[in-house]
Parts: structure tokens; C-alpha cells; sequence
């Protein structure tokens, strides 16, 4: 529709919408988070959805204890080598659309601990995140200024087209590799394909390229 | 006859229809929408049976067999203090047969207890 004569519409108190927009307006008016928090980060998590910082003005306030129940997964701290499988598979067993917030430095590259042994240098690894927050942990504001910009991302998701979004093409995967244990570390390391979905409509991102060679890190 | 019957259930049974898709509109429109708008797409391990991130293994595991010791002083201290308590306060208005059977039912516990202490599982340290 032609955003000026909406607005001029609206000038005279008629308010125009689209199927699209209505459908997202819900979708984005009602984000139910999993329950899940792997360490500090949990606590401001916590914070955030109580009376002080009220999530519930975004109408996240619903944390839901299973999977199948949820739409946004925060991954809200340090997520160990030994944690990263579990996270993946119940990423795996939510109902699409789905979307992923990492929360805090651990979540995004591990953090303080990204030289350990043991820690994952970042859960986009192995699965797609919509929304990094840096900190150590991150504010609640942070936290919703995270969720602010991720209703915005929900709000330009197209219901049709070449560009719609993961969920909508039945042709895109909604389970990703869950990795092992291995002898000396998680295996796979890295879904390298994920990369190439994340950046696949950012314009000359590297997955539109043939560019499939890992990531230097 | 016919005519007042259908003028007296007439709106009621088109309240009915009404009521009945104004519940099932929603629902069908609901499915509509998945049916264009949320391709299904199943995997292993989104159809497993449990959500809790861990694979569910084999539920056939070792139980060590000498735990029964821990079953018989349970039986016995916690078990029977619980069926002591009542006996003793219906102690006096109790028939006799019903004194007998409290006793063999102590009695089979005593045994119990009797073959703990002879195993040595009394002493603490």
C-alpha cells in the first residue's frame, strides 16, 4: 500500500493495514521466551521480566518451560562445550518462526573465557542469532533494547516474496547439526552452512558469494 | 403447529449456527493460514518424545542389589514407627485377632531388624 496515502488516511482518522503487518504486529506483541538460562546473564534475564524492568510491556512476559511452546530463545550466558549440544537440540525442538537472542559476551564468543578449553566460542556456531547484546553481563535495558530491535526484525519480515523470511520457505532446514563430543572437542566445531544463511540477505554479505570456506578465528 | 414451533425455535437455532462458526471461524481460519503461511517441517529431533535438551537412554540400569539392607532398617524405622503410632492409641478397644495380626506384622519386622544387627549394618562408624 502507498505509505503516503496511509498517512494521509490516517490524517483523517482512517487507519489502513495489511494482512502482513497485522500478522506481524501480533507475532511481535506476544514473543514467548524459553525458560533458559546457562549463567549470570540468566540473573539479568530474571530481572528484566519482573516488576522493576517488566517485560511484560512487550508482551514477553510468558517464559515457557518446553521448547514447543516457544518462540525466542535467550541464550542468556556462558554456554560450556558440555552445555552447547543440549542448547542446539532444544533450539531444534521449537516451533517455527523461531528466533535466538545472545545475551552477553560468553553467549556471543565466550566471553572472558573464551581462551578455556571447554567453553564455546559463541552459540552462533551452531545456530542462527538474531540479535546479539554485548556486556557482562548485559543491562536490562540492554536485554530490551535487544527484544525492541528484534520486534523491529519480526515487523519487516515479509509473508511472500523471494526474501521471506526461513520460515516461510519449506525449502529451508529447521533443525540444525547438533554437535557430539568428541575426542578433543565438539564435532563438528562449526556449522559453517549456518553462516551462509545468517548473511545470505545482507547484500554482498559472504554467503551470497561462493563462500563457503570456514571462518578465520 | 408447525408454523409457532419454528417461530418460537427459529432465532434460537440461528443463534446456534452463529455461535457455532463464530467458535469454529477462527479455527478454520487459523488452519487456513498454517496450511499457506507455516510449511511443516519435522526432524528426528524435533518429534522426540522428551524437551529437555538430553537424549533419553536406555532406562535398564545396574540397581546394586545390597541397597535391600537400607530397604529393611527403612521398613523398619520409618515404616512401622508410622503403623506403631495408631496401634498404641487403639491399643485398648483392639480385638484379639486384631492384637495378633499387629504382632505378627511386628514380629516379621523384628526379623528384620534382628538380621541387620547380626550383619553389622547398626553399627554407625
Amino acid at each position: 500500500m502507498d505509505l503516503e496515502l496511509k498517512e494521509a488516511l490516517s490524517r483523517q482518522g482512517i487507519f489502513t493495514t495489511t494482512l502482513e503487518e497485522l500478522y506481524n504486529w501480533g507475532r511481535r506483541s506476544s514473543v514467548w521466551p524459553l525458560t533458559f538460562g546457562l549463567a549470570c546473564c540468566a540473573i539479568e534475564m530474571i530481572a528484566t521480566s519482573m516488576a522493576r524492568y517488566d517485560l511484560a510491556r512487550f508482551g514477553a512476559e510468558v517464559f515457557r518451560p518446553s521448547p514447543r511452546q516457544a518462540d525466542l530463545m535467550i541464550v542468556a550466558g556462558t554456554v560450556t562445550k558440555k552445555m552447547a549440544p543440549q542448547v542446539v537440540r532444544l533450539y531444534n525442538q521449537m516451533p517455527e518462526p523461531k528466533y535466538v537472542i545472545a545475551m552477553g559476551a560468553c553467549a556471543i564468543s565466550g566471553g572472558p573465557f573464551k581462551q578455556g578449553y571447554n567453553v564455546l566460542k559463541g552459540i552462533d556456531r551452531y545456530i542462527p542469532v538474531d540479535v546479539h547484546i554485548p556486556g557482562c553481563p548485559p543491562r536490562p535495558e540492554a536485554l530490551m533494547d535487544a527484544f525492541i530491535t528484534l520486534q523491529k526484525k519480526i515487523d519487516a519480515q515479509s509473508l511472500t516474496g523471494a526474501d521471506r523470511p526461513r520460515h516461510l520457505n519449506a525449502e529451508e532446514p529447521s533443525e540444525f547439526i547438533v554437535p557430539q563430543y568428541g575426542a578433543h572437542d565438539l564435532e563438528p566445531p562449526k556449522n559453517v552452512k549456518l553462516w551462509n544463511i545468517i548473511t545470505k540477505n545482507i547484500p554482498n554479505g559472504p554467503g551470497t558469494a561462493s563462500d563457503n570456506e570456514p571462518r578465520k578465528d | 403447529m408447525n408454523s409457532a414451533f419454528t417461530h418460537i425455535y427459529g432465532p434460537i437455532a440461528i443463534l446456534m449456527i452463529a455461535a457455532v462458526g463464530f467458535a469454529i471461524a477462527p479455527l478454520a481460519m487459523a488452519w487456513l493460514w498454517s496450511k499457506k503461511f507455516s510449511p511443516r517441517k519435522p526432524g528426528p529431533v524435533k518429534n522426540a518424545t522428551y524437551e529437555c535438551g538430553l537424549e533419553s537412554n536406555d532406562a535398564f540400569l545396574r540397581f546394586r542389589p545390597e541397597y535391600y539392607l537400607y530397604a529393611i532398617v527403612f521398613l523398619i524405622f520409618d515404616v512401622e514407627a508410622i503403623f506403631l503410632l495408631p496401634f498404641a492409641v487403639a491399643f485398648t478397644g483392639l480385638t484379639v485377632g486384631a492384637s495378633i495380626a499387629m504382632l505378627i506384622f511386628l514380629l516379621l519386622l523384628v526379623e528384620g531388624l534382628v538380621w541387620t544387627w547380626r550383619k553389622g549394618v547398626l553399627i554407625w562408624v
